[in-house]
């Protein structure tokens, strides 16, 4: 079996997303030093508070003002932090119930060890000192021996309400692609093209995944197709892509590979774009350090009957 | 109150779970499974009424990423198919009501999860609150041991027994030879205190599928087939902070749904990726000491992540069907700390 391939992907992406009522004061009373719960219709105050009480579904929009103080419900020593996480520093997960609030909010404890970490504990917000509307304007809770911390009996309105977030998220991973687009691939680093027959209705597949969509069952039989097909219907592109180095307008194509009992794309070059046609006879260009065919040409062959490739359509 | 129609699991299969199965693609890693589902009940991927899948995009790093796996089961001429963001599990109860509504007769059930191409324990961190918790990355291991530290000060259990656990489940997986983590395991460094490696479950990949008969078509293409009693799933407030993470009262009242309390069960396939999620579960089922508790060796000898809960149907059924047990619960959970849960009762005929 050849080596497995493998390459790095990263999805990344800065997720907006916009805040209710009462996540806006929430939000926004943070970045003014201001911890806020929501109070339900049966008297108990939620923080981090959330819009519909999760026992009775109300809709909550009573906001009241609860200490930056509290208690530690429970907790976990991270000995090895991770990207992203509060701290960088080894630092405890904490739950605490802040002093006027019945729930607990989750958030990172900066303490010197496990050791100097209990469920009871007292503790009190860190500030972070750059603040935008977002629960990370907590930098952490740190100890705390003092009395219960001062509430201002704040309302939940400020001048300035913070009304939507942008929570970046990134996820690495090592793509691997398989058995059968592994076998594609390196096919193709010698610029050869191979698909793969279905034992059962003997089509052949390009590029293949391993299985038949119609059967159901895997494919295995390794089958060279083209280098020459025919073009089975196209599109001309008139949009300029980011990134990419093609003059517009250009021509996008299904191409079916001499062979291959399914089209692949490719963009069709060396002949204008309002003369390409269903049924012209193509062929691969490769580029030097390309690693699958750059475009197709025009192959100097006549055009293809109709009836050979119209279900391939 | 008994299902209108009588509906079971008639055959389960799943792949060898393991650390990484970077050589095969998705479809690759689910079609012999799903051609061992198919063998053993002798059915065609014609022959299916309906299809039902569990995976996630997050796994895969990829959106749509199911319609790849698609290829597997003949989608081609068109299928009547359907496909949940979740484990297995909830596409099995997506398919038991379909049978229930006379719809179909037979279903195929597959769930496939491959952890090794990126970081599982971030990977799950994307299905956390995005405006409260999401931001802070907790990772799937920092939250259990927030709820391992919950019982161990509500006097639930200890480090000591948590190692029990791990060491039951893992010496039960020697008899399994699909699990990934066998025999003897040492407990290993803290991985976030008060869970050490032993406590978490292993990360990997795997498949499994199962087929749904319904009434006698069941009877035809299983010698015992495993019928599901009752099904129901329930989930928690999705703030922490509201929770008692001690409890599992979703658990329960999936369970009394399902109608695991009416008469004991002999087995129990708990869905329970850490070790401290078992003493939760025991207690919320109120599972008595007698039961066989995953006898497969259960979550922390295989995990693949969007599989291992419908692996614990289908280790439930299969007993059922081996005729090692007659009445049978299998759970399975979803989310941080046992946030979301899924009980179904399992019997065979009466012998």
């Amino acid at each position: 079996m050849p080596e497995v391939l493998k390459a790095p992907l990263v999805v990344e992406f800065p997720f907006t997303r916009s805040l209710g009522p009462v996540q806006s004061a929430f939000l926004t009373g943070l970045r003014e030093r201001v911890v806020l719960g929501v109070r339900t219709t049966d008297g108990r105050t939620l923080v981090p508070p959330v819009e519909y009480d999760p026992v009775t579904a109300d809709e909550l929009r009573d906001l009241v003002e609860v200490a930056p103080t509290g208690t530690v419900t429970t907790w976990a020593w991270n000995h090895a932090p991770r990207r992203g996480q509060p701290l960088d520093t080894p630092f405890a997960w904490v739950l605490v119930r802040l002093d006027g609030a019945d729930t607990a909010l989750l958030h990172a404890l900066d303490a010197p060890g496990p050791d100097a970490v209990r469920t009871g504990m007292r503790v009190r917000v860190r500030w972070a000192g750059e603040r935008s509307g977002a629960i990370t304007d907590i930098a952490c809770f740190e100890p705390y021996d003092g009395d219960p911390g001062e509430t201002g009996g704040h309302d939940g309105r400020f001048a300035d309400m913070v009304t939507g977030i942008v929570t970046p998220a990134r996820l690495d991973y090592v793509y691997s692609p398989g058995r059968a687009q592994s076998a594609y691939l390196e096919a193709l680093s010698e610029r050869r093209t191979v698909g793969e027959r279905c034992p059962l209705c003997r089509k052949v597949y390009v590029p293949p995944r391993g299985a038949c969509p119609t059967c159901g069952v895997a494919t295995a039989e390794q089958v060279e197709v083209g280098p020459r097909g025919t073009v089975t219907t196209y599109c001309i592109v008139n949009i300029k892509a980011r990134n990419l180095d093609i003059e517009v307008p250009y021509v996008y194509a299904h191409i079916a590979l001499d062979g291959a009992d399914l089209a692949l794309h490719g963009r069709i070059g060396g002949i204008p774009y309002d003369q390409v046609r269903m049924g012209l006879r193509v062929e691969p260009v490769w580029t030097r350090d390309g690693r699958h065919p750059d475009h197709y040409r025009p192959a100097g062959e006549p055009d293809a009957d109709y009836e050979t490739y119209k279900e391939l359509l | 109150m008994r299902p209108i129609r009588d509906v079971a699991v008639v055959a389960f299969g799943q792949t060898d779970h393991r650390r990484s199965s970077d050589e095969l693609s998705e479809v690759e890693m689910l079609m012999p499974v799903l051609h061992e589902v198919l063998d053993r009940t002798g059915l065609k991927t014609s022959d299916i009424d309906f299809t039902c899948s569990g995976s996630t995009d997050y796994l895969a790093g990829r959106a749509f990423s199911f319609t790849m796996a698609l290829d597997g089961v003949g989608a081609w001429p068109p299928i009547s198919e359907s496909h949940v963001e979740m484990d297995g599990a909830w596409a099995l109860y997506e398919a038991w009501t379909k049978l229930l509504t006379g719809d179909a007769d037979t279903a195929l059930v597959y769930a496939y999860g491959k952890s090794s191409p990126g970081s599982v324990r971030d990977v799950l961190t994307r299905q956390l609150d995005p405006y409260y918790v999401a931001p802070l990355w907790p990772d799937s291991v920092a939250l259990a041991a927030l709820q391992a530290r919950a019982l161990i000060d509500a006097g639930d259990t200890d480090e000591h027994a948590l190692a029990g656990v791990a060491s039951r489940s893992r010496t039960s997986a020697a008899a399994n030879s699909h699990a990934q983590l066998r025999g003897s395991v040492t407990q290993g460094d803290y991985v976030v205190r008060p869970l050490r490696a032993g406590d978490c479950p292993p990360v990997g990949d795997g498949a499994a599928a199962v087929i749904l008969a319904a009434g006698e078509r069941a009877r035809e293409l299983c010698e015992r087939p495993a019928w599901i009693r009752g099904i129901d799933h329930r989930i928690e407030a999705h703030g922490l902070g509201v929770r008692d993470l001690t409890d599992s009262p979703s658990a329960r009242l999936a369970a009394e749904r399902a109608g695991a309390f009416e008469r004991p069960v002999e087995t129990a396939e708990l869905h329970a990726p850490f070790t401290s999620q078992e003493v939760v579960l025991r207690k919320a089922l109120r599972l008595a000491d007698d039961v066989d508790v995953n006898p497969s060796g259960g979550a922390l000898a295989a995990n693949p992540v969007m599989v291992a809960g419908l692996v614990r149907i289908g280790e439930a059924a299969a007993r059922i069907h081996r005729g090692t047990s007659d009445r049978a619960l299998a759970h399975a959970t979803s989310g941080p700390c046992l946030q979301q849960n899924l009980v179904a009762v399992l019997e065979g005929d009466p012998r």
